[in-house]
């Protein structure tokens, strides 16, 4: 009887959850999403506890009180830290899946050792490696995002790094195959913690190259790898509703990867193996330009006198926290007459949709927040193209420096405007180590300081009634 | 659905695990995940990376058994903490993807 309410549970939750991830298809239904995405989690725990076989129901009180205690306040993070908290979320999958792997071996070997088949091996030595991996990769990546003062942010390489990330996960895999086929062999429990400590290890040997641009890929990659450990689970615990939802997830990382990719014009193992920011080549122009700064007044003027403003938002205004001036610029400007758009690069920020969320925070529409492919044809006719604190993804040395760690990357095309307004923290080159031409171009206007406070001041040249 | 973990000397024999219906549960499940995340929207990538966290934490049921059967006290602490991790991935990603959505306003 409970068995078959499980199961019931079972297929009403796989349902629920695709129900929930096809409702985030438009903001007007992405909540209802949620609520079948909540109904579908309780069914199944619920139908999962009432099992005869759970006895020691003041261990899982305690853990789901914890996990509530912790939880709360992690839903609580300022948006600006939603990256972080996102790689710690996909660190708390992996672990998990690393930690059931881990128990249902110990169990197997103890008690069934017939239970553990070639097969069922594979897939736990799969959810072994995967789980702990994700777990600390995720862990390191969300320490970068946080800027952890003993974590470098900046990628770290060394000669032979591929070669030894690459033997790491080798030897795992070799070790994974050998317990696979002895499982119960007397060094298998030896060899079985190794693979635990190697993918450990290679968690951490995988994110010590990655840089803060290449964040949006490599959350999305690990992701992926969440939802593959929940599969490989799902695999050796016989539910079908575990390997449904591992696969939704997977799948989802998957295709935020690919899409994360194309917008870097980069391969998963470029992303990967490559060490994005490093290869800091000294790019020689023939003259050396320079540019030239605007006043807050001149550039109040030039915004009123526009019909369309194109605001392009970078990693730079969720530092400077600056979404909510934004928006009292974009109330202002709109109450002119002006129409106000914003650009959206896929990979601006650090993680898919980051500024999408920040603006949203700020109460922008998101009718007026629009995408790269979409706003790209519009830029000629756009009067001020305003870049606040993006960098990388409005260089026009995209498109033509061949030897450039951006070329090929699709790019707001910025410098079409009639005039470009750009708002930056330092004098410094972005995050690529990469001088920008567009700041230096005859249309061009550079407004220097943090963008929290040069926004300010321009909002206050509105508010003060001084135009007219 | 837990099949492969009966520990208890009381219940029945586990029936042999099925793998190419896993298989296939696996191959079905990862076309309808693409169908359906190709069309969500661009807006909302940041909250469906959080929903789908969500999601995947319903490795939560296989915490629970671990933690709660009658196993030895180790097999229990290691489940009690994946228990842990699984809910806390539930609460936060759940709670943080409504936030999230709250704030997406037409105008």
């Amino acid at each position: 009887m409970t068995r078959s309410i499980a199961e019931l549970a079972a297929v009403l939750a796989a349902a629920l959850f695709i129900f929930a991830l096809y409702w985030m298809n438009d903001p007007k239904t992405a909540r209802n999403g949620v609520i079948a995405g909540v109904t579908g989690m309780t069914l199944a725990i619920l139908a999962t506890w009432i099992q005869p076989e759970i006895v020691h129901h003041g261990w899982v009180v305690l853990a789901i009180a914890a996990g509530f205690a912790v939880g709360v306040p992690l839903s609580r993070v300022p948006l600006t830290a939603v990256p972080q908290r996102t790689a710690l979320s996909h660190a708390f999958g992996g672990l998990a899946a690393g930690l059931v792997g881990t128990a249902e071996y110990l169990l197997g070997v103890e008690a069934h050792p017939a239970e553990l088949t070639a097969f069922r091996m594979s897939a736990l030595v799969a959810e072994v490696i995967l789980g702990f991996l994700t777990f600390t990769g995720s862990l390191m990546a969300a320490a970068k995002l946080q800027e952890v003062k003993w974590i470098p942010q900046r990628p770290v390489t060394y000669p032979g790094q591929n070669f030894v990330n690459i033997g790491v996960l080798v030897v795992a895999v070799a070790l994974g195959a050998l317990v696979a086929a002895n499982p119960t062999a007397s060094w298998s429990g030896t060899a079985f913690h190794a693979i635990v400590a190697l993918s450990i290890l290679f968690g951490v040997l995988l994110i010590i190259p990655i840089g803060g641009a290449d964040m949006p890929t490599v959350i999305s990659i690990l992701n992926s790898y969440a939802g593959l450990s929940a599969v490989a689970m799902g695999f050796v615990l016989n539910s079908k509703l575990l390997v449904t939802a591992g696969a939704l997830d997977g799948s989802s990382g998957l295709i935020l990867s690919i899409i994360m990719c194309r917008a870097m014009n980069r391969s998963f193992t470029n992303v990967l193996f490559g060490a994005f920011g490093t290869v800091q080549k000294a790019v020689t122009t023939g003259e050396q330009k320079t540019w030239k700064q605007e006043s807050v007044e001149g550039a109040a003027q030039l915004l009123e006198q526009a019909s369309l403003v194109v605001i392009i938002p970078g990693y730079g205004m969720a530092v400077a926290q600056a979404q909510h001036k934004v928006r009292e610029l974009y109330d202002q400007l709109t109450k002119r007459g002006v129409t106000v758009k914003f650009a959206i690069h896929p990979v601006a920020g650090r993680m898919p949709g980051h500024m999408n969320v920040l603006l949203a925070e700020a109460d922008v529409p998101y009718t007026a927040l629009v995408e790269m492919d979409e706003i790209n044809p519009e830029m000629p006719q756009c009067d001020v193209a305003m870049v606040i604190g993006a960098n990388d993804v409005v260089n026009p040395a995209a498109r033509y420096v061949k030897g450039s760690p951006i070329y090929g990357m699709p790019i707001i095309d910025a410098d079409k405007a009639r005039t470009v307004l750009a708002i930056k923290r330092s004098k410094k080159p972005g995050f690529a180590g990469i001088d920008n031409e567009l700041y230096v171009q005859d249309n061009t206007w550079m407004l220097f300081g943090d963008a929290t406070a040069v926004l300010g001041d321009l909002v206050k040249q509105f508010g003060s009634g001084g135009l007219h | 659905m837990i099949d492969g973990l009966m520990a208890s000397e009381t219940a029945a024999a586990a029936p042999p695990v099925d793998y190419w219906s896993m298989l296939f549960v696996f191959v079905l499940a990862t076309f309808i995940g693409l169908g359906v995340i190709r069309r969500v929207s661009r807006l909302l990538y940041t909250p469906l990376m959080s929903l789908t966290n969500a999601i995947s934490a319903i490795a939560v049921v296989g915490s629970l058994v671990v933690a709660g059967a009658d196993y030895p006290v180790t097999i229990r602490v290691l489940g009690a903490v994946a228990l842990f991790a699984s809910m806390t991935n539930i609460v936060s990603g759940f709670m943080i993807t409504n936030r999230m959505l709250k704030m997406f306003k037409k105008q």
